[in-house]
């Protein structure tokens, strides 16, 4: 009962972090919303495997905590860069 | 002891559900984008932090803990470094804060060329 509750606590959270996501304004604002998207979903796969008594879920809580961030990086990266590599030469703002 | 900690797992599991509430809340309430990073890292902090807690309360010693706590160190050193790399980027890309005061002005004004931008 208590963590079908804070499922529909964290649903309503993800909800507003999508709200967000969808207008903007900036790409960088979309970012963030993914971010913290992704960050609830971890969250909610967690609860989700206690409330159906399979705690075995938390492997793939593990590996979306792992995507989330790497995915993070690469995109601010891309979208600061437009690469993934090093920035062009004479760019101050160098490697991320 | 069992009813024990129950009831705290419940109480520290609802607190972190309300700090999620709230977080997402500020995202969607405060005004530029370095504003929203904060209600952002409330969720990364306390709001991960209490519900990862409750549920290791919940499960107690055994390999169920250990997962949660190895994600719980995971996201507490990955959350901090993404919010830096996309201030940083906004920064760089003239994503100015907004501000209300001439000296808030110059602060931000100060901050940019530090960081490197054009």
């Amino acid at each position: 009962m208590i963590f079908a509750a804070a499922a529909a606590g964290v649903v309503v959270t993800m909800l507003l972090a999508l709200v967000r996501a969808l207008i903007g304004p900036n790409i960088y604002n979309r970012i963030l919303a993914v971010n913290v998207f992704g960050t609830l979903s971890v969250m909610l796969i967690a609860i989700y495997g206690f409330v159906d008594g399979r705690p075995e879920f938390l492997d793939l809580a593990i590996v979306y905590a792992l995507i989330n961030f790497i995915g993070t990086i690469a995109i601010t990266k891309y979208v600061t860069f437009s690469d993934m590599g090093h920035g062009d030469d004479g760019d101050p703002a160098g490697d991320i | 002891m069992a009813q024990v900690l129950d009831i705290l797992s419940w109480i520290f599991i609802l607190g972190g559900v309300v700090f999620c509430l709230i977080g997402g809340y500020g995202l969607l309430k405060l005004k530029d984008v370095y504003a929203r990073l904060h209600a952002a890292s409330l969720i990364d902090t306390l709001g991960v932090g209490l519900v990862f807690t409750g549920l290791m309360f919940q499960a107690g010693l055994t390999l169920v803990t250990a997962k949660l706590l190895l994600i719980l160190v995971f996201i507490f050193f990955t959350s901090p470094t993404a919010t830096y790399a996309l201030a940083r980027a906004a920064i760089n890309h003239d994503v100015l804060p907004e501000v209300e005061t001439d000296e808030e002005r110059e602060l931000v004004s100060s901050t940019k060329t530090q960081t490197g931008a054009d």
